[in-house]
């Protein structure tokens, strides 16, 4: 497996690509869909923390995966989203069908780290 | 009306242009010294408009793609046109979530995106002849 996709208790762990256009999109697809040919993938999590660029091919990829794991609450989700890739996820409606976990924006962590 | 720069690019129906056109666009406007959101939004509009013509005008098939950049003032413009199949039903194709190609995980949006995210977008095309779609957004508001 590609150290892209990182699996454990059914759950595959997506670590997105710097661009999720629509090469990569088509590319993490097939893959994704060949891992779920061959294992029980109960949920997919999207991890956007290396994630700089994103377009509707990554809304396609996410929605088409949402699909094909029976559209069950909580199946996907999102992590580490910046603000470009909150603003896709929420501006297409995927927001809805997903729980979102947003990266830790700079100052917010202010003091923890003192 | 006064043009203050103006760049064309041609370049081959390939996936992997899709990030030289967007890196273009993103590299010619910094000297509007946009915010990173707004450079985000032009990038984004840019991919949109290319990969369809890759995947819906030309349908995979290698043929020029045509981006036309211009500033003028504040204002960035993006003109890009293919001369693919063309779009029977342009409102049709601009409606949210609609796509031709559900099967291969378009998501519809595309559209949606590039009037989000530019402050004007016109949509021009001919059965047979091809698509132009023209944005416009200013930079720095």
């Amino acid at each position: 497996m590609n150290e892209l996709f990182e699996f454990k208790d059914a759950i595959l762990t997506v670590h997105l690509p710097q661009d999720l256009d629509h090469p990569q999109s088509d590319w993490i697809r097939k893959e994704t869909d060949r891992i779920m040919s061959r294992t029980y993938v109960k949920r997919i999590v999207f991890d956007f923390e290396n994630t700089e660029f994103m377009d509707s091919s990554g809304i396609g990829l996410i929605m088409g995966r949402y699909r094909a794991l029976g559209m069950g609450q909580k199946c996907i989700m999102a992590v580490n989203t910046g603000s470009h890739i909150d603003k896709l996820l929420h501006l297409s409606g995927v927001h809805r069908y997903m729980e979102i976990q947003r990266a830790e924006e700079e100052g917010e962590d202010y003091g923890k780290s003192k | 009306m006064e043009k203050a720069n103006e760049v064309t690019l041609v370049f081959d129906s390939r996936p992997v242009n899709e990030a030289l056109a967007r890196i273009t666009a993103a590299s010619f406007c910094t000297q509007l010294n946009p915010t990173l959101e707004e450079v985000a939004d032009l990038k984004t509009a840019v991919s949109e408009a290319v990969t369809n013509s890759i995947i819906h005008a030309y349908e995979g098939e290698i043929h020029k793609i045509e981006m036309k950049l211009c500033i003028t003032g504040q204002e960035i413009y993006v003109e890009i046109t293919d001369h693919g199949k063309g779009i029977p039903d342009i409102q049709k194709a601009m409606e949210p979530m609609y796509t031709t190609k559900a099967d291969t995980d378009r998501s519809g949006m595309g559209f949606t995106f590039m009037e989000a995210f530019m402050d004007d977008l016109k949509v021009e095309s001919q059965v047979g002849a091809g698509t132009r779609v023209r944005m416009k957004k200013l930079i720095g508001r």
